[in-house]
């Protein structure tokens, strides 16, 4: 237990010491050593690397050097990232076996290792994350301490304001005017739907129950999508203050935290917080010397998407398949063993605790006239700069993809991007202009979702991009409403058939009848937008789909079973090569003549066309 | 409580579902935190401790068999020696992840979910491992190999092979 | 307390509700007739068919009119083009998995799917696709399980899991793959089934139904070698006639027993004969027991399915269990003894068929305990939907049949015995004959009204021959297991225990006509086939067991006395600890 004086004292005391990692000018004989410990970096070696270090540091003797495991940088395409304070070095794609002679050039010499450093946009060298452009148009706030602190030490959360917004909230804030603060933020749910969180509070504030409760949905199932998991793994403190005042404010004294199982890193950086928390006081009874009194544990999802709606995740709670539950009533006045219930996301809490200490004023200044603040996007596929962006709401997609993220590799063309993932939409090149928010994205047929940014090239199948998507809505289903569990099967087989050359005209027609009717007809959110990335898709694409459906052809050639391989008789010197490649014998010619391929036997694997040297086979 | 016959009907009482059961209390609210935990042991979820899971929450087998199967996590079946989990999130699926599990399928002569015969290899499809920076992704009993071809999974493959031979 | 009025409107039309009632309920005040398939009443209220979808102005998305509750000012639409386009897309989903064989189902004409779906004038199948295929399950002796025609309504899983509380099936895996299922995917022979058969009752498909076994009777009536013996149980006689579109609780006794003759059965007796004979035994099994105060509270075990219950899930309390077979066990003993020796009928070609309005019988009657000399006491147990299907069969309709009495000389039998087949009756029956006995005395206060109605569960303390007996009655498996708990953690002191599996007793029992989930939220079928054995019961001239004369006859020319060595042999049993699963 810690009194409010020990905590103010390990604040003070902890942010003089930490001063070095946000002030390039700080005022130290140390340095520190932050080396990536995300999900990311972290699969590619980044605690060896730490390890290296440290017995490194040891055998040198050098003593004013600390290495801190901190959580994501966000540049995940660049990992495993180290950077050095107060100096700002920022490097990128460290091996263990560098660890060597960043010690002896940088810490001892110090010099900059210059093969270490990241190439920025135009192969531009650049010396530190400031200077990067990936990091230039982004605002930190739910990210504010990711990379910054060491995410298993309380006090280096408490440094940097950490529970003092628990603080303020607690001695000078009564629970009406926490709720109206939140509210007059702007801030909206970042889940997905984008509901206003301050009415979600006011709800479960205002419902009858002798006993509340809070919850966070940590369950981030959306493929492609891992803001959550970062701020988990970076900042588990923010999490667990923001419930604490979400609790305060709603009249809540138990909390859970629903996170995947498959997020190994993040629930264990969250015992740990929860562990520490409770140590200091900060959990549990009369906190702050105050009477309220809030207990939080861990739920661990078991791999069902379902289980991000936010009913469904509190059947799962309750140890039950996370079968979604018919609305109203709604969690707030039914929820978790149908006492109120205030559910909100990571990301969303991540933005609370500033709320509180900066004021709704300066949050609602940020973003655009509907949706304020920031969203954090995991941005990947065909873009250079794959990672963690934190931009102000009504930056465009073109900033983003290009100017954060670097544009599109291999000098290939941008054909869509999509938000929202399985619930979300595809957005065409002529929408790269558009600000986003929650409105716009909506507007043009897709949806903010939980964040993930997932950007295509040209050489990327609209047909076939729809099937994964249907893929995987089919196998997350709970099957609880007809809808959902059958049509989400046959909207996948109409569109298999299209992507095999089985699909007529007529098959699209039906494809928008089911897609529109699943929509309207589903109990939850899952059936309600799986048919998005079909629709956006016919809508912006429509002619791939017609190609599919009447010409039989693919002009990706992704759809394999609509490829041709043929053989360019100019090119073709009748070597025989690719004859003797061909696993099945489809390719017909004798001696010096030009070869053909069967079509009726050919099974498309490709081997001739990497066995030819005249490269005549496409 | 756990009274159940291993395999091998040598009559012994599960120590780690002992452990597991003083832990938590006898409601099924905790159904799925047991499961996890029995799943993270044993690699799956045999009968025995179903039935003990059954006594233990009073609860009847087919729901705690209804929980089992809604959650891909948990599986009726051992996994092989090597699981091998092809990321097909949306970021892996855009760089050819889908690829690679063909390839797998084919090498293997297993399905998703499935384990070779000889028990030493099984496939498992996965959604994003949150390596997307180094999509595509597949993992070897965790073990994270980025940046992922065909070739490279061969490579990864033929070395199993050898190890377990 | 006024229960308060609400006005809303539905298509147009002015329509008074309840508060708290559903607007589908509201809608069918109005005769708005909204398609259902999930919904049961008070079982299944949850609205995952989406068949019952409707627009109610100012709400986002579609309504679930089985459960959204009206109110004031409601303005609701069941047919607008956006609601019946995709009503009709989901019924064509849930078509598109269904194996369409109607003309060779069993459920034909009587199929919710096939009327909802005559309702939306199907004409073809829009969506088709992969269809998923399970093995039927026909291993149990009372119950298949056809998966092919499961429409996933989660009803047979509400009512196993929250009526019966044994939860036998549940939904297994998710999405496109989900299934009911047992614990991993078991017959229902292998696990916890007690085979009461409620799931087949609310199965609104052929996905469920009884293990048909009457071609074995149609062999048996064809053989001029073989005496085939019908005996019909008390509950069966007011179900029967639904089968023929008569009123719901119409008693049929009298058209029965013809249309039972025009089969061609060499006799055709009445199994309330044989519960005379289970009051007689149990009676006075329980008065020893209440003299003796040994292992009380008695526990009567005429309901099979109960006994199976039992014998899962409380093997310890077995001996509480009174030992009396159940009425047609008890009179099948009989027949092939007392009855085959007396017409001198070699009893290995008698064959005794019971009709019962029970599926749990059909496991009972293979129970190895229940024969004598090699034999089983029954051979062969059909419901009351066989016997109706066997007179379809045959040409008969029974609505149009001339009345006809059982035949001599056992087919004499009390309202005692009629009212066996209600919650509370066997209890009555019993009291009935206690008190008499217990005070040798013709006592005229019979009714016994505390252990009527349809009440779950049914405490009383009852006066007999100036002794306090704490009694109490309870139906469904859900009720009985409160009661095992009570008896078993020690804070009950009950003397005197009635237990039927299913709710309401034999009547709501599991071979008994198939009732809709609309008729049955029109129309209170329990007590409907209650009043009509409450009302043979009334019109008997004979009301006490003891007081049958053919039972008389038998115990003094045959039994001897009530649990003597005769009756022990022939008219009681034992029981055994079950294992609830057989895996691997």
């Amino acid at each position: 237990m810690k009194t409010l004086e020990e905590l103010h004292k390990i604040r003070e005391d902890k942010r003089k010491e930490l001063d070095l990692r946000v002030n390039t000018k700080a005022d130290t004989q140390e340095k520190h050593i932050l080396v990536c410990h995300g999900t990311g970096c972290t699969s590619s070696k980044s605690p060896e690397i730490v390890e290296n270090f440290r017995k490194i540091l040891k055998e040198k003797n050098i003593e004013n050097v600390r290495v801190i495991k901190t959580g994501c940088f966000g540049l995940c395409a660049k990992g495993p990232i180290v950077i050095i304070r107060p100096e700002d070095t920022f490097y990128a794609m460290v091996t263990p076996d560098d660890c060597e002679e960043i010690i002896n050039t940088h810490i001892i010499e110090g010099k900059t290792v210059e093969r270490l450093l990241c190439k920025d946009i135009g192969n531009k060298v650049v010396n530190s994350l400031d200077e990067l452009s990936f990091y230039k148009k982004q605002k930190r706030i739910a990210l504010k301490n990711c990379g910054v602190i060491n995410p298993e030490d309380i006090d280096e959360y408490i440094a940097f304001d950490g529970y003092l917004a628990l603080e303020k909230v607690l001695k000078e804030m009564t629970p009406d005017e926490v709720v109206k603060e939140v509210s007059d933020s702007g801030l909206r749910g970042r889940g997905g739907a984008g509901f206003p969180t301050g009415k979600k509070w006011e709800f479960t504030k205002v419902a009858q129950g002798d006993k509340k409760y809070v919850a966070c949905n940590a369950d981030e199932g959306d493929p492609g999508a891992f803001m959550d998991r970062s701020i988990l793994e970076g900042d588990p403190h923010a999490i667990i203050e923001a419930m604490a005042i979400a609790a305060y404010a709603v009249g809540a004294d138990e909390g859970y935290i629903y996170v995947r199982a498959e997020y190994p890193i993040a629930v264990q950086r969250l015992r740990i917080a929860i562990k520490q928390a409770e140590e200091y006081g900060i959990l549990g009874k009369n906190i702050f010397g105050t009477d309220f009194n809030f207990d939080l544990s861990i739920r661990l999802g078991a791999g069902a998407f379902v289980c991000g709606e936010e009913t469904a995740l509190l059947e799962s709670v309750e140890g039950r398949r996370g079968q979604p539950r018919i609305k109203p009533p709604f969690p707030a006045n039914a929820g978790l063993w149908q006492k109120p219930t205030l559910i909100n996301n990571v990301e969303t809490y991540a933005n609370i605790a500033q709320i509180i200490l900066k004021g709704a004023e300066w949050y609602s200044s940020i973003g655009t006239e509907t949706s304020k603040g920031t969203k954090v996007f995991a941005l990947g596929g065909n873009v250079n700069n794959i990672g963690l962006v934190e931009v102000p709401m009504g930056t465009t997609l073109r900033e983003i993809i290009f100017d954060i993220g670097g544009g599109i590799p291999g000098g290939r063309e941008f054909k869509a991007a999509q938000t929202g993932g399985p619930s979300g939409g595809c957005i065409p090149a002529k929408y790269l202009d558009t600000p986003i928010d929650y409105e716009s994205l909506k507007e043009i047929g897709s949806m903010m979702g939980s964040g993930g940014l997932i950007v295509m090239d040209d050489t990327k199948c609209m047909v076939s991009l729809s099937k994964f998507y249907l893929d995987f809505t089919v196998s997350e289903s709970c099957g609880k409403c007809t809808p959902c569990r059958f049509g989400t099967k046959r909207m996948h087989e109409i569109l298999t058939n299209l992507c095999e050359g089985k699909g007529t005209l007529e098959d699209i027609d039906k494809l928008e009848k089911l897609a529109h009717n699943i929509i309207k007809s589903s109990i939850c959110g899952l059936g309600q937008t799986a048919p998005n990335p079909v629709l956006s898709s016919l809508k912006y694409f429509r002619d791939e789909f017609e190609e599919h459906a009447v010409d039989k052809k693919c002009r990706t050639q992704e759809c394999k079973a609509l490829a041709k391989i043929t053989i360019d008789p100019e090119k073709c010197k009748g070597c025989g090569l690719c004859q003797k490649s061909c696993p099945v014998a489809a390719i017909k010619g004798e001696g010096r003549d030009k070869r053909e391929i069967d079509q009726s036997i050919c099974i498309k694997c490709g081997t001739c066309i990497k066995s030819c040297p005249f490269k005549a086979i496409s | 409580m756990s009274e159940n016959k291993c395999k091998c009907g040598c009559n012994k009482k599960d120590e780690f579902l002992e452990k597991v059961f003083s832990e938590y209390k006898p409601i099924k609210d905790n159904l799925i935190q047991i499961l996890n935990e029995v799943q993270d042991h044993y690699g799956y979820i045999p009968v025995h401790a179903q039935t003990a899971i059954s006594e233990f929450l009073n609860m009847p087998m087919a729901e705690i068999y209804g929980v089992i199967t809604f959650y891909s996590r948990f599986t009726l079946k051992p996994k092989g020696k090597y699981n091998i989990a092809v990321c097909l999130g949306t970021a892996c699926f855009v760089k050819g992840s889908q690829k690679i599990m063909d390839r797998l399928k084919e090498k293997l002569g297993i399905e998703a979910g499935e384990t070779t015969p000889d028990g030493k290899f099984s496939i498992e499809e996965t959604r994003c491992v949150g390596a997307c920076g180094l999509a595509p992704v597949f993992t070897v009993n965790g073990e994270v190999y980025g940046k992922a071809t065909v070739q490279k999974l061969d490579q990864v493959l033929d070395k199993l092979k050898e190890k377990v031979d | 307390m006024s229960e308060e009025i609400v006005t809303l409107t539905i298509d147009g039309i002015e329509v008074k509700a309840k508060k708290g009632t559903t607007i589908l309920e509201a809608a069918r005040t109005a005769g708005i007739d909204i398609p259902t398939l999930c919904f049961l009443k008070e079982i299944n209220e949850v609205g995952e068919c989406r068949m019952c979808i409707v627009e109610v102005e100012g709400m986002r998305g579609f309504a679930t009119s089985c459960i959204q509750k009206v109110a004031d000012g409601m303005i609701v639409h069941t047919n607008t083009p956006a609601v019946v386009d995709a009503r009709k897309v989901v019924l064509d989903l849930i078509l598109s998995n269904h194996k369409i064989d109607c003309l060779k189902c069993v459920r034909s004409g009587n199929c919710e799917l096939q009327k909802v779906s005559k309702q939306m004038n199907v004409q073809d199948i829009e969506f088709t696709g992969e269809m998923k295929h399970h093995e039927i399950d026909d291993l149990s002796p009372s119950i298949v399980r056809d998966f092919d025609k499961c429409i996933l309504c989660g009803r047979c899983v509400a009512t196993c899991k929250k009526v019966q509380e044994i939860g036998a099936i549940e939904r297994s895996n998710r999405g496109f793959e989900t299934c009911i299922s047992t614990v991993d995917g078991k017959s229902l022979n292998d696990v916890n089934c007690t085979f009461c058969g409620q799931c087949i009752m609310n199965c609104p498909t052929g996905a469920l139904h009884e293990k048909e076994t009457i071609d074995e009777v149609w062999e048996k009536l064809r053989d001029p070698e073989t005496t085939v013996i019908v005996q019909t149980a008390p509950a069966v006689r007011a179900s029967l006639g639904e089968e023929f579109d008569m009123p719901i609780g119409t008693n049929v006794e009298g058209k029965m027993v013809t249309g039972l003759k025009r089969l061609g059965f060499d006799k055709v007796f009445d199994t309330n004969t044989g519960a005379d004979f289970t009051i007689m035994e149990e009676a006075n099994e329980f008065i020893k027991r209440f003299k003796e105060n040994d292992t009380l509270p008695m526990i009567t075990s005429c309901c099979p399915g109960w006994v199976k219950f039992a014998e899962m899930n409380y093997p310890e309390l077995l001996p509480h269990l009174s030992s009396c077979k159940s009425p047609h066990e008890m009179f099948g003993a009989l027949l092939k003894t007392y009855y085959a020796e007396k017409e001198n009928i070699d009893p290995k070609k008698m064959y005794v068929v019971s009709v019962m309005p029970c599926i749990a019988k059909k496991f009972e009657q293979q129970r190895d305990e229940l024969s004598n000399d090699g034999m089983q006491d029954v051979d062969n147990v059909i419901t009351t939907r066989e016997l109706a299907r066997m007179m379809k069969q045959a040409n008969i309709d029974l609505a149009k049949l001339p009345e006809d009495k059982f035949d001599d000389p056992m087919g004499e039998a009390t309202g005692a015995a009629a009212i066996f087949g209600t919650t509370g009756g066997v209890m009555e029956a019993a009291l009935r004959t206690a008190q008499d006995v217990l005070t040798g005395k013709d006592l005229q206060e019979i009714d016994f009204e505390s252990v009527r109605g349809k009440k779950g569960i049914k405490r009383a303390t009852v006066e007999v021959a100036g002794k306090t007996i704490k009694i109490v009655v309870a139906s469904g498996l859900g009720n009985a297991r409160k009661i095992m708990e009570e008896i078993k953690s020690g804070e009950a002191d009950y003397q005197f225990v009635e237990i039927m599996a299913c709710p309401g007793g034999c009547i709501m029992g599991g071979g008994q006509s198939i009732k809709s989930a609309k008729t049955r939220l029109e129309y209170d079928v329990r007590k409907l086939r209650a009043d009509c054995l409450y009302s043979i019961d009334e019109k008997s001239t004979i009301r006490k067991s003891h007081e049958n004369p053919v039972l008389k006859k038998i115990y003094k020319d045959y039994l001897g006395e009530p649990l003597g060595d005769k009756a022990h042999h022939l008219l009681h049993t034992n029981y055994n600890k079950r294992e609830k699963y057989k895996l691997d």
